[in-house]
């Protein structure tokens, strides 16, 4: 809510000549109405040596409930009520900021324009700035801009002793800067760090980021990007993190992030894979050989070819990485994707139809009823459901895959997935893959006693699967074997293990 | 029963139809099957292929479109007879391609078929074919479609019609009248009471006992046996079946069961021992195992005209019967829902011998299918045929074959009251060839584990949940399902468990008093206005909701909950309470010491016990909730607030005018302040179990009983009890008022002034009378919370006591949250009542279900 940008003289300029640049003038406090408050200008300080400019943003909370935001509408019931809004430096602030100092930002000051450009030693600073990112990631994004960063974490509540801090920081930041551009970090890296838009980030967002980051000859707005074509590259584009900043900015929407990422790419005159972080991921990848997710779907696929099975349930098929392998297997004739969360059904609806309706690429809501409904006559059938529930739907096929899905069930429910799969369904041929707990040793930064994912409940040993395997397998009837998935290490064993039920 | 080929004489032919099954009419075109169809039956129940043919090109009389309107066709028969109605086939159904397919659908619902055969002469149908410009085919059709009546009527027997009638020439279709029949195993109108009566296998001692048990008289003849019996309140006895076989004396079990049912006192059904008693006394090969060799010995020792009364009446026995408005079903074997009322050879095979699969066990008994454990009908299904050592319910039905013969019981149930009432075996008087099993269902004697995804209002069907409680029908819809099973799947504890979930509750209704939202006036005047004048006012605890379903020994965790569990603890959305189950587990055994130490165990006759309460602190289970969406805020106001401050004090230093700002920002920092001193009250560091608290402020059930029919001081007594262990177990202050008496009130108000100002989140106004209270309107709000104006701030913000905010927030809506407490409040009583009844899992967790689907944010059905 609170800015204070201090400026101190230097021997070409009075302190004071920040009101010139800010286009307000020191001896005056001046309120500007926002749709979400009132932002107050006023100079807390204003002589020749020093003067301090501050911008306060008092945000109207009743406007932004009426408003149903992004923030008035969250997970959390109460938040949209109670948050931090009206104090910490959000979106809010920054369009305050980009509406109350627009000609600053803009670089133009037709009295002093020398000074416009000229850069002159600031202070800025912002009491509570949300970052969960934490300090380390502040200064990572400001100091490659030539800021010198003092970041300390907020206190959570002197009444909570104990309870650490909280994820605030109450940011101040010196260097000699032109403040267009000084103003310009603000504008793209605080929403970057908070991460919260009030309002919806549609394209218009790209060119908004690459215009404050200083890459503003786009490529769809032709002449004016002619124009600035040659001169040096604008802060964001030659920025470390500028992956890490576009993705944020850009609210994580990934059409949009690539898009402004290739473009500042364009800017850099880079073939747009040299430094593209995706694609070096996807290189490392390669040369790694398939990963373990990859092996893991190609093992149960062996064992269902193996197995010569006709029809194969995916129980917790997820967003569908088995289930578009399963769909290309000539030898299944039927093929069903089961999961309880119907936003990962709907991605794997996505990836697994040829198209609904009107040619390729064009799907059609998945209308689930509660039953989830088929993905099309080419694709699989898709089913909302639970492996802990009895469900009719199951039945009828000749293989049931349960692949990385029973660590994310309780031990205690255990039993009635087993009712449901072994007893009730009964395919042929049950595959089941969890981890192999022995190999965790291998992961560096992996704590010991802590487990792979946060939903996992537990990860099995060798033994300790295969204990539960035998008892499910004698109990319904089974026979069962074990296989390895992945890379084996000496004495720990794979990193994925397999257990294949057979009746 | 026979094809009636309808007299030409003077009566008019009378045309048995039944009033759930086919008619298929045969005729002509032009032979007026669809006059005939509008005079006897509803619009709705005729099927004709024309309107068909109509609805699928526009074009009543588009031949080339009769694929696809026969198609519609059979479509709709086949819905309609799965629902049980009638439907008539308005066809010239003249061959027997195009009957066969529609006996084939019968079939498959289980139930008869009847063809009507309207037979004019050829040059009747000529000419109102002439006189009918759409029907421009030639007389040779006609002549086609005589030549293919004519040959079929004689088959129309051998195709499978039950019923065949032919009326020959106008007059005779004109004057035929309709009738319609019931079913024979529809006997709705008999309402009892009942006392169903499981296999006696002719144990006539053992049944005279029973009777007598069950108060009824026995008359005997001159030669001292019994023949017969009357309830002097007039109930009726109704007979499973397997009256005979095995035991010592089959012919006075029947004489007695004969004379009852002869008399009006008794109703029977067949069991497969009378089946095939039938087919020897008809002179039949059968095998004479299964102790029909000793009943047959027996019988031969009747007189000839005893055994042609058996033969009769056992002959004569109707598969099953549908009772009491079709909420009972008696079938010997039992029966799967889709057969109820029907008849066709499978219907009765599923009631002589139950769901086999055709294999055999290793006693060389036949392997029945489990029909009893996926049953989820409404109809209670009393049957027999099947030896268990209990008699016991099982998702609504009731095995009562308690292995008399065998030397087990000879048991009865009496209906509506569903009380078993059992005599033992005088002596074990046939060897069993398999032991006597447990109740039907789970194999190791569990309660069942499974839900079906249908029984949470998904799975194929899935169209929500429609729950009947007590109070009213409550629906939940598909989407809110969707989204409860995600969080109930991935996070709840077995549902075994879950008996109940808390309703959220409603908050007074808006406070007249400035400055407040919330005031005692409100929520007493509220009840008031609802004819209730005693409520108890509770202190509200800022923790967090917890059941706490505590077991005296495992014995009783594996009866009625989980076995080799002692107890859980769980919250408002099922979840288990402690992430850490070492902590669950000492905090149940810490609770179970105060249950026992304070004696409730004997007090309430019961080994295990449900409370509801609040776990303190509210840190215990909120921490990163407090942490993320309280504390934080806090943090950045401490941290920018005072920032503001001083620049704005340093500009107004310089003779700027800030005072009406910095006077806002100063009102601020303040309110920050209140509100950070809300949570930091709830919030205290527990380590394990020691400093957790629990107040539980309701006892939810115990051992065949709930208590929401208990008044509040009962419950605040019993809560008393447990507080004085000492142990974790805290007390909870209350207030009896009556809320017609001024002073009360305002002491209430007073006493509420004090709880809020010393810190407290506020109270509770509750009808004394407990959760069951009734006001002028029925059903009341169960509580109405009234919670203080500094609490307030962390529920709508720490600014929501500024004027203009406050005036918005005072335009809120209670009735909605009101409406939703009340209808989760009518969950929860039904899911108590119906844990209380044993009812099955599947029905508990439906009503504790919709109780989180109401509480979830839809997650639309289409994705």
């Amino acid at each position: 809510m609170l800015l204070t940008i201090t400026a101190t003289a230097t021997p070409e300029a009075s302190a004071t000549d920040l009101g010139f640049l800010l286009h307000k003038h020191p001896d005056k406090v001046q309120e500007f109405e926002q749709s979400f408050g009132t932002a107050h200008v006023f100079y807390p300080e204003a002589t020749r040596d020093r003067c301090t400019a501050a911008l306060l943003l008092e945000v109207d909370t009743q406007a932004l409930l009426r408003a149903r935001t992004s923030v008035s509408t969250p997970d959390f019931a109460l938040a949209r009520y109670v948050n931090d809004r009206p104090f910490a430096s959000s979106s809010l602030f920054t369009v305050a900021l980009g509406k109350v100092f627009r000609s600053a930002m803009r670089g133009s000051c037709p009295s002093r324009p020398e000074l416009a450009r000229t850069p002159l030693p600031l202070e800025l600073h912002l009491p509570a700035v949300p970052c969960r990112a934490g300090a380390e990631k502040a200064r990572a994004l400001f100091e490659p801009l030539g800021w010198r960063v003092t970041a300390e974490p907020v206190p959570l509540d002197p009444g909570l002793p104990g309870w650490g801090d909280s994820h605030h920081l109450s940011l101040t930041l010196t260097g000699e800067q032109v403040l267009s551009e000084a103003l310009s970090h603000l504008y793209v890296l605080l929403p970057a760090m908070d991460a919260g838009k009030h309002y919806w980030t549609d394209r218009s967002e790209i060119d908004k980021l690459l215009r404050a980051g200083g890459a503003a000859g786009t490529g769809e707005e032709g002449a004016e990007g002619d124009a600035e074509e040659g001169a040096r590259p604008g802060w964001l584009a030659r920025h470390p993190e500028r992956a890490w900043i576009t993705r944020r900015y850009l609210d994580r929407r990934d059409g949009h992030v690539r898009t402004a990422l290739a473009r500042l790419s364009e800017v850099l005159g880079e073939d747009g894979t040299g430094d593209d972080p995706a694609a070096e991921e996807a290189e490392e990848a390669e040369e790694r050989g398939p990963s373990l997710a990859e092996q893991r779907a190609g093992a149960v696929l062996a064992v269902l070819r193996a197995e010569r099975v006709s029809s194969v349930i995916d129980l917790g098929c997820g967003s569908g990485r088995l289930l578009a392998r399963l769909a290309e297997e000539p030898g299944l004739e039927r093929v069903t994707g089961v999961d309880v969360d119907t936003v990962a059904l709907e991605r794997a609806h996505r990836r697994v139809c040829r198209g609904c309706e009107g040619g390729p690429g064009r799907h059609r809501p998945l209308l689930a009823g509660a039953s989830g409904r088929r993905g099309g006559p080419s694709g699989p059938e898709l089913l909302v459901g639970s492996v802990v529930h009895r469900d009719r739907r199951f039945e009828g096929h000749d293989a049931a895959v349960l692949m990385e899905v029973v660590e994310h069930i309780d031990p205690s429910r255990l039993p009635a997935m087993a009712e449901s799969v072994f007893g009730l369904a009964r395919p042929r041929v049950v595959v089941v893959t969890t981890p192999n707990a022995e190999y965790n040793v291998h992961y560096e930064g992996l704590a010991d006693g802590s487990l792979r994912h946060s939903d996992h409940r537990f990860e099995w040993t060798r033994p300790e699967f295969t204990l539960w395997a035998d008892s499910v397998a004698r109990r319904y009837g089974y026979g069962v074997r074990h296989l390895p998935v992945g890379d084996e290490r000496p004495g720990t064993g794979a990193p994925t293990q397999m257990g294949v039920f057979t009746r | 029963m026979s094809a009636t080929e309808a007299a030409p004489a003077a009566a008019p032919p009378v045309l048995g139809v039944p009033e759930m099954g086919l008619v298929v009419l045969v005729g002509v075109s032009g032979s007026g099957k669809s006059t005939f169809a509008a005079k006897h039956f509803r619009p709705t129940e005729v099927v004709s292929s024309d309107r068909c043919r109509g609805m699928v090109s526009d074009d009543e009389n588009d031949q080339g479109a009769s694929a696809d309107a026969f198609s519609l066709l059979h479509t709709i028969v086949d819905i309609r007879l799965r629902r049980g109605l009638l439907a008539v086939v308005d066809a010239t159904n003249v061959q027997s391609r195009a009957r066969q397919e529609l006996v084939r659908i019968a079939k498959d619902n289980d139930v008869l078929a009847t063809a009507v055969v309207l037979d004019v002469p050829e040059s009747l149908a000529l000419e109102r074919n002439r006189t009918r410009p759409d029907r421009d085919f030639g007389d040779h059709v006609v002549r086609r479609q005589r030549r293919d009546l004519r040959q079929g009527i004689k088959r129309l027997r051998k195709e499978g019609f039950r019923k065949v009638y032919v009326l020959r020439g106008p007059e005779q279709i004109d004057a035929a009248v309709v009738e319609r029949e019931r079913a024979w195993p529809d006997r709705t109108e008999l309402t009892g009471p009942f006392d169903i009566i499981g296999d006696v296998h002719g144990c006539r001692a053992e049944l005279e006992e029973l009777l007598g048990e069950l108060g009824y008289t026995l008359t005997r003849d001159g030669r001292g046996r019994a023949v017969g019996a009357r309830h002097p309140e007039g109930r009726t006895a109704v007979f499973v079946g397997d009256l005979v076989d095995r035991g010592p004396d089959s012919p006075g079990v029947l004489r007695l069961a004969m004379g009852m049912v002869r008399d009006g006192d008794a109703l029977c059904v067949p069991g497969n021992h009378e089946n095939k008693l039938v087919r020897a006394l008809k002179g039949a090969q059968v095998r004479t195992t299964h102790g029909l060799a000793e009943t047959l010995e027996q019988l031969e020792r009747e007189s000839d005209e005893f055994r042609a009364e058996v033969l009769e009446f056992c002959d004569g026995l109707v598969s099953h019967l549908l009772l009491d408005g079709g909420k009972l079903v008696v079938a010997h074997a039992g029966l799967k829902e889709a057969y109820h009322g029907r008849a066709s050879g499978r219907v009765r095979s599923f009631a002589l011998y139950g769901d086999t699969t055709g294999e055999t066990d290793e006693y060389g008994l036949p392997v029945r299918l489990p029909w009893a454990r996926e049953y989820r009908g409404k109809a209670a299904v009393v049957y027999g045929h099947t030896p268990t050592l209990r008699a016991e319910w099982l998702n609504n039905t009731l095995c009562l074959d308690t292995g008399c013969v065998f030397g087990g019981k000879l048991s009865a149930l009496r209906y509506p009251e569903r009380e078993v009432v059992e005599v033992k075996a005088h002596r074990t008087w046939y060897e069993p060839a398999r032991p006597l099993a447990e109740p039907a269902a789970p194999e190791d004697g569990r309660p069942e584990a499974l839900v079906d995804i249908e029984d949470v209002g998904l799975g194929a069907a899935g169209a929500g949940l429609h729950v009947e409680t007590r109070y009213g029908h409550v629906h939940a819809d598909a989407g809110s399902c969707l989204a409860a099973l995600a969080v109930t799947s991935r996070f709840s504890v077995d549902p075994r468990w879950l008996l109940y979930l808390p309703p959220t509750m409603a908050p007074a209704p808006t406070s007249a008093e400035p400055g407040l939202l919330e005031h005692p006036n409100e929520a007493l005047a509220a009840y008031r206005g609802a004819g209730i004048g005693q409520v108890v006012c509770q202190e509200k605890h800022m923790g967090s909701r917890a059941v706490a379903v505590l077991c005296r020994d495992e014995e009783a965790a594996g009866r009625r909950f989980v076995p080799g569990e002692l107890g859980t603890v769980y919250t408002r959305t099922g979840r288990p309470f402690f992430s850490d189950p070492v902590l669950g587990a000492e905090v149940v055994g810490r609770l179970r010491a105060a249950v026992t130490e304070a004696g409730l165990w004997d007090r309430l006759g019961t080994d295990w016990i449900a409370l509801d309460g609040e776990m303190l602190p509210w840190s215990a289970k909120a921490r990163t909730l407090i942490r993320d969406q309280y504390a934080s805020v806090g943090a950045a106001a401490r941290a920018a607030l005072p920032a503001a401050g001083r620049a704005l004090a340093a500009a107004a230093a310089r003779g700027l005018d800030t005072d009406a700002l910095a006077a806002r920002t100063a009102r601020r920092a303040d309110q920050v302040e209140e509100f950070s001193r809300v949570y930091r009250r709830y919030s205290w560091d527990t380590d394990g179990a020691a400093g957790l608290r629990y107040a539980p402020f309701a006892v939810l059930a115990t051992e065949g009983r709930e208590y929401t029919d208990a008044d509040h001081l009962w419950h605040m007594g019993i809560a008393e009890q447990l507080a004085e262990t000492g142990g974790m177990v805290r007390g909870t202050r209350y207030l009896a008022v009556d809320a017609t008496d001024p002073d009360a009130c305002a002491s209430a108000v007073a006493w509420w002034r004090d709880l809020v100002s010393a810190g407290g989140e506020g109270m509770v106004v509750k009808p004394v009378l407990g959760a069951r209270a009734e006001g002028a309107k029925g059903l009341a709000q169960p509580g109405l919370k009234v919670r203080g104006p500094d609490y307030l701030r962390i529920v709508y913000g720490p600014d929501y006591t500024d004027p203009e905010r406050l005036e918005v927030l005072k335009q809120r809506n209670t009735g909605r949250k009101a409406g939703l407490a009340m209808r989760e409040h009518k969950l929860g009583l039904e899911a108590l009542a119906r844990h209380a009844r044993r009812e099955p899992l599947w029905r508990v967790h439906e009503a504790v279900f919709a109780v989180l689907a109401l509480e979830s944010e839809p997650v639309d059905p289409r994705l």
